[in-house]
Formats: C-alpha cells, structure tokens, sequence
C-alpha cells in the first residue's frame, strides 16, 4: 500500500523537477502533464476517484493543451536562456528559498503527532457528489460557474487585443 | 511510515519543486506552471486529511478539490491570455524585459 504511495510521489516528483529544470519548454509542459497525471494516479489511490477523473480531464486534457498552445503562440528563436550569470544566480537563490520552505514544510510534519486512525476510505458515490453540489454546496457552485464565466471573458478579452484602428482590419 | 505523513511529505515536496521553479526561471509560461504545480500540493493535502484525518462529511475533499481545479482553471486562463498579451506588446515572454510597470 505504501509503496505504491512512495512509487507515486518519486515519479511525480521526478517529472515536476525535470520540467522545471528543462531547456526546451515543449519538453517541460509535456513533462509536466505527466507530473499531473502522477498526481490523479495519487488520488486514485487515496480512493477519490471523481477528483482523479477531473484531474485528468482538466488538466492532462485541456491545461496542458492550452499551455501547449501557448508556448507554440509565443515561441521565439531566443529560447529561455539559463546560462548567463544572472540567471545561475537567480536559480541559485531560488533552490536555497525552495529548500528552506521544503525544510520548514518537512520539519513541521516529522514532528508533530499524526496519529492516523486505520479507517477505510470514505466511500463517496458520484450521485452523492451530484447531492451534494446541488444541495448544501449550490450556492459555491453558482459563485464558481459566475466565476469561470467571468474568467474565461475576461482572458478572451485580454487575448483578443486591441485591433480597432488598425488598417488591416478594415478592407 | 504513517501514509498521512508520506502523504504531506509527497505534497510538500511537490510544492517546494514549483516554488524553486517560479522563482527560478525567467519564462512566464514556465513561472506560472510552477504555481500550478503548488496549487496541486495544496490538493494533495486536501485529499490527505480527508482519507486519514478525523471522520467528517464523505463527500467534502472531492467537493474542495473540484472547487479548487476549477478556480485553477480560471486562473491559468487568465495567466495565459496575459502571457499572450505580453508577448504582444513586447515580442517576448522573459519576465526581466516586463519592466513598464516599474516606477
């Protein structure tokens, strides 16, 4: 049971650190949809398996095709260069900030008491979930589709631009 | 070794990875796919404690996580399109060059 756990957590955060380590984007963001799809493998295996499948479809299917587009949109022959000397010294200063946050995190779990009473999963259905959503939680549930609608125009409108006055537009 | 603290080291790591890279790399799409990957920590943590923490409501770390993944979605929309936008107006992502704002 654990090492499946361990096997998880070493592939995902295998994958996360190449990706953020990698010189060629392209690499990194296809990298980086395995790293999420390691962490659906986690919830999997925790036994939430709605959250697995959204994992999957939002991230793996539509984040990383849209960081996809992205990269490909904003590609230019001058790649991310990390090899000047400001550049070593950013990343050198940016693993010593991880690795103190990573010792803080770590210390802070290793010693306090977790005392895991050795219970089975919640066994939570989808039409409890759907209760759920619709019930206690629907007014969150409003608040998150006026919140995704309002995000999605406004990224739509921030892509788009500012065209009008620009010859080529009027014919 | 207890699972919850395999559980919040594995969701610890993961977080101290994305924040070495946003604050490492000089690229924007890089920079914001490392704060995707600590909002997926903090996920991580909230399946955790709803496995192993104390007995509570079944269904309430699927529904804080679904809440999360779809405010993540938002969110990397709206990072996206301002990326687009920056390469627009200056032919380049590099987060060193965004200086119009600067006072």
């Amino acid at each position: 049971m654990n090492a499946i756990l361990i096997l998880t957590a070493l592939g995902t955060i295998g994958t996360a650190i190449a990706a953020m380590a990698g010189r060629n984007l392209l690499h990194s963001v296809l990298l980086l949809a395995l790293t999420w799809t390691g962490v659906a493998v986690f919830y999997l295996w925790a036994g939430a398996e709605f959250a697995a499948f959204a994992q999957v479809l939002v991230y793996v299917g539509a984040i990383s095709m849209v960081v996809l587009f992205a990269v490909l949109l904003t590609r230019r022959s001058r790649d991310d260069a990390g090899s000047s000397p400001a550049a070593q010294g950013r990343a050198l200063s940016a693993i010593i900030a991880a690795a103190a946050v990573a010792g803080v995190l770590l210390g802070a779990i290793l010693c306090s008491p977790l005392a895991t009473l050795p219970r089975p999963a919640p066994a939570v259905s989808v039409r409890q979930l759907g209760e759920e959503l619709m019930g206690s939680y629907a007014p969150a549930l409003l608040v998150v589709g006026v919140l995704l609608t309002v995000a999605l125009i406004g990224a739509v409108v921030l892509a788009a631009g500012d065209r009008t006055g620009q010859p080529e537009d009027n014919p | 070794m207890n699972p919850l603290e395999l559980c919040l080291l594995f969701s610890g790591l993961l977080f101290a990875v994305g924040l070495a890279g946003a604050l490492a790399r000089s690229n924007a799409i890089l920079v914001l796919l490392g704060i995707e990957l600590m909002l997926n920590s903090a996920n991580l943590n909230f399946i955790a404690f709803w496995r192993y923490g104390p007995a509570n409501a079944p269904a309430t770390g699927v529904i804080f996580v679904i809440f999360s993944i779809a405010v993540t979605a938002a969110e990397t929309a709206v990072g996206l399109a301002l990326v687009i936008a920056i390469h627009r107006h200056q032919r380049g992502i590099r987060l060193q060059e965004s200086t119009r704002l600067k006072g």
